[in-house]
């Protein structure tokens, strides 16, 4: 990540220097910063919300019931993940909020859900093979209705916005699939350092 | 139809989870509100972990988009990418996609309009959009809410995600819209 990160730095000063758009530069830092600290602050009162339904789900044992009906697909895709561990619950959690296209109670859901994988994983700070999966399934955007694009192309005049559900599927299936394939594949590229003792 | 009942559903589900599971809880003897706020209390907690990744994440974004290098690697591929099938208005979405969801829909919009919103371009442009996520966003909340400054093969997985996303959108849009 430090590479990649310095990497599109550097891309940016070296255009702005051929550009000549260093001015645009320092205008861009200050509000790019700003909006991160916006949206995360953002996060907090839904997030909040989303934590404390779903301590209440994981206590009235909803949360393992779910985990359990989605047993043999979890084993499928996460082994190292045992089977009613909170893990387990908290990505069901996120994949269904993913389909129904809730966003924002998504997150929270998959937020849990890293930190449940994170007691699994033996080296802090270090991605394990389980996160990366997981994170690589929700950047394939898992949504039944793509609502924010439908409300787009109805806003451009469409007379049928709703003629992109069915291509949209199936584009989402091909990168949930893609993702699922690419982080089995190349985890044995990228060993992960021996556990810290 | 279907249209209708995923609509319902959309509209009903969070208003189910917020009433159904506290009832659940009741009926099931979990002391619901004293739970509630011992998992609430984390939320802001997560919110602030959040802060220093998206910090570094957005910055490196603006600065790509105030420098112009996004608008020079999307002239870059144009000729590349014509010959595949993706007009040159949709070119600016495969780098932006990853990057910036406000800066994806941006994008979009700017497509529907110029192209059509019913266009093979409008219709490509949207599959594109609807089928991938912003990807550098969710792995900086993602991992960085559990502190992971590792990400071993998490950026190349999801971005060939993305790739296949953007490479079923062009076959299925072609084969259902043409160009």
């Amino acid at each position: 990540m430090s590479i990649v990160w310095v990497l599109l730095l550097a891309a940016s000063f070296a255009a702005a220097a051929l550009g000549g758009r260093m001015g645009d530069l320092t205008l861009a830092l200050a509000s790019s910063a700003q909006g991160a600290v916006t949206l995360s602050l953002g996060l907090a009162g839904v997030m909040s919300l989303w934590l404390g339904l779903m301590k209440v789900a994981e206590e009235a044992g909803l949360v393992r019931g779910l985990a359990f009906a989605a047993r043999p697909l979890l084993r499928l895709l996460f082994p190292e993940v045992p089977p009613g561990h909170p893990a387990a619950g908290a990505m069901v959690m996120n994949v269904g909020a993913n389909l129904l296209g809730l966003g924002n109670a998504a997150t929270p859901f998959g937020l849990a859900a890293m930190r449940a994988l994170d007691e699994l994983n033996p080296r802090k700070g270090v991605a394990s093979n389980a996160q990366v999966l997981f994170c690589a399934l929700n950047t394939a955007s898992l949504q039944l209705v793509p609502t924010t694009v439908l409300a787009l192309r109805a806003a451009a005049g469409s007379r049928a916005p709703g003629d992109v559900i069915g291509p949209t599927l199936v584009a989402t299936a091909c990168a949930a699939l893609a993702a699922v394939a690419s982080a089995k594949l190349l985890a044995r590229f990228f060993p992960a350092p021996a556990p810290e003792p | 139809m279907l249209r209708a009942a995923l609509d319902a559903l959309s509209i009903w589900t969070v208003p189910v989870l917020v009433a159904g599971i506290p009832l659940l809880g009741l009926a099931r003897g979990v002391k619901v509100y004293p739970v509630f706020l011992e998992g609430a209390k984390e939320g802001f907690a997560v919110a602030v972990r959040v802060i220093p990744p998206l910090v570094a994440v957005f910055v490196a974004l603006g600065l790509l988009r105030a420098s112009g290098a996004l608008g020079a690697f999307g002239a870059a591929v144009e000729p590349l990418t014509s010959r595949l099938g993706i007009p040159a208005s949709v070119v600016p979405l495969l780098v932006i996609r990853p990057l910036s969801g406000g800066g994806a829909l941006g994008v979009v919009g700017e497509v529907l309009r110029a192209d059509g919103a019913d266009s093979y371009a409008g219709r490509l442009a949207s599959v594109m959009a609807g089928s991938t996520e912003t990807t550098f966003y969710v792995l900086a909340v993602y991992m960085g809410a559990v502190g992971i400054r590792r990400y071993r093969h998490a950026l190349p997985a999801a971005l060939l995600a993305d790739l296949a996303g953007f490479a079923a959108s062009v076959l299925v849009v072609r084969a259902m819209f043409g160009p």
